[in-house]
């Protein structure tokens, strides 16, 4: 699956028939929809219920953050298996700067993000100019941070943090406009975004169109873009019978837009693209290779850094063991959403999908009551299982 | 020459389709024992799509039509039965361990062995065997990736023999050896006829053909369309040549009257330090010009130092630069990353065109603005896909790149349009001076002569081209100049009136420095 086929209309092949071709693009959404859907039954409606929902986006929420910077390192070629332990070792460094030292919140965050990069500078550095795997590097970050997180903590759970700052992972939007318990000004965000999401669209087809591109049918666009926009509103209907739109996904969603334009549409992105897909062309067509891996590490660990403040946040303490094992559903997230283990290929909007997967997974599955042992195991075939459509769609072609 | 009338090998009417694209239509193909048969066609006219048809890495069902290796139909399943009947291809990408010796690689997957421990001494001994076979004197323990391109080529037979191969099919054998290796190679082809081994080669050098074939088989847009017998009909390159691009292509070299200006790009007094051996020099202080207009050639030996005097000097890509300078226009120009030799107007076209000139998962229109991104953004950091399809579009039609259209994987495309490709990456950086590497390695006619009017088409808007080639008739017919070059040096200097094929040789046999 191609990149740029999730987002411009012109990119596609347009011999597939219809389903095939929105299977090769939506597969992976398509995927998700089939195991909420299933979930939806197999909990008796409890999947969906707004405080469900609300909770499935705050458990997920340091994923995906995180998934979209391992998207970046994955594409150029890497991997990040520290990022759990900076979790841990953000966390702690919060803790001990709000809660011990009772430092205001904004120069704590802003430490905590320095933090984050520096960590991410010293291993890109080292990956990136000194030409170490960055699977020995970041595992030697993996232990090394943990340490760390042990030792700033003083092996200690740190909390409770002030409102303050829990707000950024458990706050939700003000809500002037409430209507008996639906807050209305969640709808409204929600059918804004849409709106825009539509908009943003519409124009794009009419460029292609007055390019004599090759766009979809009238009702094919709004068949999709509809249904897409619906889906929007629906899901901010459900989380506006709640408490409203929650902080965290105000945060996730500006991350996501930012990213999806920088992997689609900037030029920093496409070199990452190229520089995964061909290191020696890269660097031949006068890309600077290595900072932009010294680059993607930098952004993962700050983005690491978010996500450990978001759940240290969340659980109101920072403890020695936060963001454990973290690195695993964040690798698994991205190669369900169909990045390539070689280089050069993954979406964003695949990530999304597939850490989403993962997540309703594990809600699900525990909803349900499904112990933790098969769990596991099922989260492992599921990661299988779509590393195996992916190579099976590679040799078809 | 004997002549056997018994046919070893007859394919009959052999279809394959990809999706909607026959690939092959009715290719009739037949080999008879002992003799060497080549295989010519234009890049995607199906010679590898027949070849892999052959060896059961398209597995009987897969394709139409019938195969009789040996007197009985076959089918097979994958490449160990065909290995299994005796069929061997040794392909253009050697698939030799560098890491293991010569013993290893000669007997993988087929280990000397007594109760599955390997015997040493056995292998060893088989080894020395097969290597005398093949003319190498290397001890077996040898690394393979400590020799030489050629002489890894010929391990490749020694695989083959090791094998007790019937049908040894060799895939453009010496398209990355120099002269003299290819010489070497073709001798043992005979030497191996001599002994009935019967071959299948594939190959665009109609001089290599000539020289050891006996027959031709001529493909053309996947059927048979010309099937010549030295012994019995007049072969001329004319009629191969024909034959491949059902066209006359009156000369080779399409026609240029140089116009030349005044002296546009020069390096002087270069020279780098090998970067795995500190204390030898790689390039030893060469000195070059190249006016404005004007196509110059450098020739020499794999090895020479030529691929290294290029990089050295775009981006400083290879060892360490230890004196001389670049200029351009009368001006010293700064060369010390990539990016800046392309913002001063240099482009270099990689020999390596797959390994370092494109990324295949990519479209050829995400290929083509790779090298100038700035130029397809807003604000030099938004990229305009439609601009960025433009430009594509622009280059696919001038640079005639034949696709589907410009959204299409360039992994997807016959060699020659994805040189194409590389050129118009190249060419959108709106260069001065283009240093070309090898351009026309393992293209077929059609696409080299396309290539030299490219050429010819950017001195004629004023820029000037340097061009790296091992290819002496190719220098010969396209340069106004060549230099040429041995261990690291200029060696030799010739004006397209003084150039030929001897006194190039001459000048890289007796290596005197040329003095400036």
């Amino acid at each position: 699956m191609s990149e740029t086929a999730t987002t411009h209309p012109g990119w596609r092949d347009t011999a597939l028939l219809p389903v095939k071709r929105v299977m090769k693009e939506y597969g992976l959404l398509v995927a998700l929809v089939v195991i909420v859907a299933f979930f939806q039954i197999a909990t008796n409606g409890s999947l969906l219920q707004p405080l469900n929902v609300t909770n499935l986006l705050l458990q997920n929420s340091y994923i995906v953050i995180m998934a979209l910077g391992m998207l970046m390192v994955i594409v150029s070629g890497h991997i990040d298996l520290s990022v759990g332990s900076i979790v841990g070792v953000v966390g702690a460094l919060a803790g001990v700067l709000i809660v011990q030292m009772h430092l205001d919140i904004f120069s704590a965050v802003l430490l905590c993000l320095a933090c984050g990069a520096l960590i991410g500078a010293m291993q890109g550095y080292c990956v990136a100019y000194w030409k170490m795997p960055s699977f020995i590097v970041t595992l030697a970050g993996m232990l090394v941070f943990r340490g760390a997180t042990i030792a700033v903590s003083g092996g200690q759970s740190i909390g409770p943090f002030p409102a303050s700052f829990s707000w950024i992972s458990s706050g939700f939007m003000a809500d002037p406009l409430q209507v008996g318990s639906l807050r209305v000004t969640s709808l409204l965000a929600g059918v804004l975004v849409a709106a825009a999401f539509f908009l943003i669209e519409y124009r794009t087809r009419r460029r292609v169109l007055s390019r004599n591109g090759d766009a979809p049918s009238t009702a094919v666009f709004l068949l999709k873009n509809g249904a897409f926009a619906g889906l929007i509103v629906y899901f901010c209907y459900i989380l506006a019978n709640y408490r409203g739109i929650p902080t965290v996904l105000i945060t996730m969603s500006v991350l996501i837009v930012v990213y999806t334009i920088i992997m689609n549409k900037s030029v920093f992105g496409r070199r990452i693209y190229a520089v995964g897909g061909n290191l020696k062309a890269a660097r031949l067509s006068g890309v600077n290779t290595q900072r932009i891996v010294f680059l993607a590490f930098v952004n993962m660990g700050v983005l690491a850094a978010i996500a450990g403040m978001i759940f240290a946040a969340r659980l109101n303490s920072a403890t020695p063991r936060s963001g454990f094992g973290f690195e695993l559903d964040v690798i698994a997230a991205v190669f369900i959403g169909g990045a390539s283990a070689s280089g050069g290929v993954g979406t964003v909007l695949g990530v999304i999908a597939g850490a989403f997967i993962m997540g309703v997974l594990n809600n699900g599955m525990s909803i349900m009551g499904i112990g933790v042992d098969y769990q596991q195991m099922i989260k492992g075939l599921v990661l299988l299982a779509a590393v195996f459509v992916d190579m099976y769609q590679k040799n078809k072609d | 020459m004997t002549m056997h009338s018994s046919v070893i090998l007859d394919m009959q009417g052999i279809e394959k389709s990809f999706g909607p694209v026959k690939a092959l239509r009715n290719v009739n193909l037949h080999v008879r024992k002992g003799e060497i048969h080549a295989i010519c066609g234009e890049n995607g006219a199906g010679k590898s799509t027949l070849m892999n048809i052959l060896s059961g890495v398209y597995p009987h069902g897969s394709y139409g039509g019938r195969i009789l290796f040996g007197g009985e139909e076959r089918r097979f399943r994958n490449l160990r039965d065909s290995e299994h009947a005796g069929i061997c291809i040794i392909h253009q990408e050697l698939a030799l361990a560098p890491m293991l010796s010569i013993t290893e690689n000669l007997f993988l997957g087929n280990e000397k062995s007594k109760g599955g421990l390997i015997d040493w001494t056995a292998a060893h001994d088989a080894a020395r065997v097969l290597l005398d076979r093949v003319g190498l004197s290397e001890p077996p323990e040898t690394l393979v990736g400590d020799l030489g391109v050629g002489k890894q080529q010929l391990i490749e037979i020694a695989k083959a023999l090791a094998k007790d191969v019937k049908l040894m099919i060799l895939d453009e054998p010496t398209a990355s050896l120099n002269e003299r290796d290819s010489d070497t190679l073709l001798n043992l082809m005979l030497e191996l006829k001599a002994k009935g081994v019967t071959s299948i080669i594939i190959s665009h050098k109609l001089n290599e053909i000539s020289r050891v074939a006996d027959a031709i088989t001529v493909i053309r847009d996947g059927s048979t369309v010309d099937v010549m017998r030295y012994a019995v009909d007049e072969v001329s390159e004319a009629r191969i040549v024909k034959a491949m691009v059902n066209r006359e292509l009156a000369d080779r070299y399409p026609r240029r009257e140089p116009k030349l200006g005044e002296t546009m790009f020069e390096i002087r007094n270069w020279r780098v330090i090998d970067p795995s051996h500190h204390d030898r020099e790689a390039i030893r202080s060469v000195n070059l010009k190249v006016r404005r207009g004007e196509v110059v050639g450098i020739s020499g030996l794999m090895g020479a130092g030529r691929t290294e005097l290029a990089l050295s000097v775009f981006g400083r890509l290879f060892g360490r630069h230890i004196g001389g300078t670049v200029h351009l226009n009368g001006r010293e120009i700064d060369t010390s990353t990539v990016a800046k030799s392309i913002g001063h107007g240099l482009a270099y076209v990689t020999e390596d065109r797959k390994g370092a000139g494109l990324v295949l998962g990519d479209s050829i229109a995400r290929n083509i603005a790779l090298a100038n991104l700035k130029a397809v953004s807003s604000f030099g950091f938004m990229i305009d896909d439609h601009s960025v399809l433009d430009v594509a579009r622009d280059f696919r039609e001038k640079l005639r790149i034949r696709s589907h259209d410009v959204l299409q994987k360039v992994a997807n495309l016959s060699g020659g349009n994805q040189q194409k490709v590389v050129l118009s990456k190249w060419l959108f950086t709106d260069p001065e001076v283009l240093i070309l590497d090898e351009p026309t390695r393992g293209i077929d006619v059609g696409a080299k002569y396309e290539i030299y009017s490219i050429v010819n088409d950017a001195v004629a808007a004023g820029k000037c081209v340097l061009m790296i080639s091992s290819e002496l008739p190719e220098l010969l017919g396209t340069c106004d100049r060549i230099y040429v070059m041995n261990e690291g040096r200029f060696v030799g200097e010739f004006t397209a009136a003084e150039a030929t094929q001897e006194r190039i040789m001459g000048a890289i046999m007796t290596n005197q420095a040329l003095v400036n």
